[in-house]
């Protein structure tokens, strides 16, 4: 029997959505919706897609073809109010490494307009645990704890949409378990819709409800972290990983009865 | 000394200047654009058999004084953006509500604020090490650092939209490209004095205006208020250019995708 509708507001959406370089799709007609208070993680090997289809939805790149509606608005022409409800955090971006912590998320909380900006950085600060940071120049700090101020600075508008691109790339087992709970913890308090990238299985299974999964820019498999292990012939997420990764599906074909 | 070591390292520069095409057209940039300007000031030299020629030569400070106000405002946009390159903070500004036009107005105040002080540490220092006073130049002064910085930041916007269309090879621009107009806006020498194949191109850019009547001022004390109105007029058409052109690279870079390479340059 298949699963019952999700009647939650979707918050993000996909329509066949198509990227070109070059004459070849990084993107291949990906569709998918994203419900408010849903963690959807976007998984495949490198060059899957997954990169592209977060660039289009942050209006880095156009798509070639396809639509993208953020809140029930057109992404493209929409582009400043919907940046105001939603925010962005990745692993391969950082703040000015050159200003103290307090002074960037400062820059970013004028930049979002939050209310009472010093005491919501300070909460948010102390939420993460890194309080201590504040009065420290960003590039100095540690690849955990730039993980942490780039998600304060993700949290500051109290976003209804986030998107975390490979959150815990780079960091240790405990930091990366702290990330995922606090993640997971602000996500489920706050009802917030969150597109989640990552290469690490552990992450996806603590953090993501559904996961869709992208080989050559299109959608291979989608459905819950169990129901995706329980449908395939691999023993958990990471060896579905590495079949769609090598093999482009999720089941073995199955095997031709040698004539005899 | 390893020899071979050696030549694997300048094996390495000349991949990277192959690699670099901008980096080979400063080879010949710079020299040209010395060339060009001190040719011009001698050529200016020797045509003044003036005996009060002395006093002439603070036509050369009040240029330089000037020609530097045009240049903070140029690199007060180009370098803004530059920082936000260099500290990878660029896609953090792109996926947050700011609007192009909000992001260049940041630019251009911290534009400002360098003529400010730059016009402050200048005139202090040509006053008392040169007896060089640039408020000779009295209340025209406000409208040659209004106009100077109007081009300067037409050339901010121009110099930013070619980093974002190419990148961190195109980095070298925000230093050039105001070096590209120097040899023709007059700043050291009279339009008369520049080849006359030279003169039509120099009326076509604002600074030159300004340039003239800076003289005109520490000559005479009058200033030909048709020079203000084109230089002026002038300015705005290369805002709208340079604005133009911004959006127009702006927008090509979203469709090539090329805005993300900013992330991990």
């Amino acid at each position: 029997m298949p699963p019952p509708p999700d009647t939650r507001e979707v918050i993000l959406e996909a329509i066949e959505l198509t990227r070109e370089f070059d004459g070849v799709k990084a993107l291949d007609r990906f569709s998918f919706k994203l419900h408010r208070g849903e963690v959807l993680g976007l998984l495949g090997a490198n060059g899957a897609g997954k990169t592209t289809a977060m660039n289009c939805l942050l209006g880095l790149t156009l798509p070639s073809s396809g639509e993208l509606n953020a809140f029930g608005l057109p992404l493209q022409a929409n582009r400043i109010k919907i940046l105001q409800r939603a925010n962005f955090s990745s692993a391969y971006t950082a703040l000015p490494g050159n200003l103290l912590v307090w002074q960037n998320l400062l820059v970013f909380a004028r930049i979002y307009g939050v209310p009472n900006s010093k005491k919501k950085i300070a909460e948010l600060m102390e939420m993460l645990e890194i309080s201590h940071l504040s009065k420290r120049v960003t590039g100095q700090l540690s690849a955990g704890e730039s993980t942490r101020v780039n998600l304060v600075k993700a949290f500051l508008n109290d976003p209804e949409l986030l998107m975390l691109d490979e959150p815990t790339a780079s960091l240790d087992p405990d930091i990366a378990d702290k990330v995922r709970k606090v993640v997971r913890k602000v996500q489920r308090e706050r009802n917030i819709g969150i597109l989640y990238t990552s290469h690490n299985m552990r992450d996806i299974e603590e953090v993501c409800d559904r996961v869709i999964f992208l080989h050559k820019g299109k959608i291979v498999c989608q459905g819950t972290p169990a129901d995706i292990v329980a449908q395939s012939s691999s023993n958990n997420l990471e060896d579905v990983f590495i079949k769609i990764a090598r093999d482009g599906e999720l089941l073995d074909e199955p095997k031709k009865e040698s004539a005899v | 000394m390893n020899f071979r070591i050696i030549s694997a390292l300048v094996m390495r520069y000349l991949f990277l200047y192959s690699r670099s095409p901008m980096r080979l057209v400063e080879l010949a940039f710079w020299p040209v654009v010395d060339l060009v300007v001190w040719g011009n000031v001698t050529v200016f030299i020797q045509k003044n058999t003036n005996p009060e020629f002395g006093s002439y030569v603070l036509f050369f400070l009040g240029g330089m004084i000037l020609w530097d106000i045009m240049f903070r405002a140029q690199q007060g946009v180009a370098i803004s953006f530059l920082e936000d390159v260099w500290t990878r903070n660029l896609l953090n500004i792109f996926v947050a509500p700011v609007r192009s036009s909000e992001y260049i107005s940041a630019t251009f105040i911290v534009g400002m604020l360098r003529i400010l002080i730059t016009a402050v540490v200048l005139s202090f220092i040509s006053w008392f090490g040169y007896a060089f006073n640039v408020f000779q130049l009295s209340w025209w002064l406000i409208p040659f650092f209004l106009n100077l910085m109007l081009f300067g930041w037409s050339l901010g916007m121009i110099s930013t939209a070619l980093i974002l269309r190419w990148g961190l090879a195109a980095e070298s621009l925000a230093w050039a490209i105001p070096f590209f107009f120097q040899p023709v806006v007059a700043v050291f020498y009279r339009v008369e004095d520049m080849p006359a194949w030279s003169r039509p191109i120099a009326w076509c850019f604002p600074p030159t205006y300004i340039f003239e009547g800076m003289r005109d001022v520490m000559k005479s004390g009058t200033m030909n208020w048709d020079y203000l109105g084109y230089s002026a007029g002038l300015n705005i058409l290369y805002l709208a250019l340079a604005g133009w052109l911004f959006v127009w690279v702006l927008n090509l870079t979203r469709k090539r995708g090329l805005l993300t390479k900013f992330a991990t340059q």
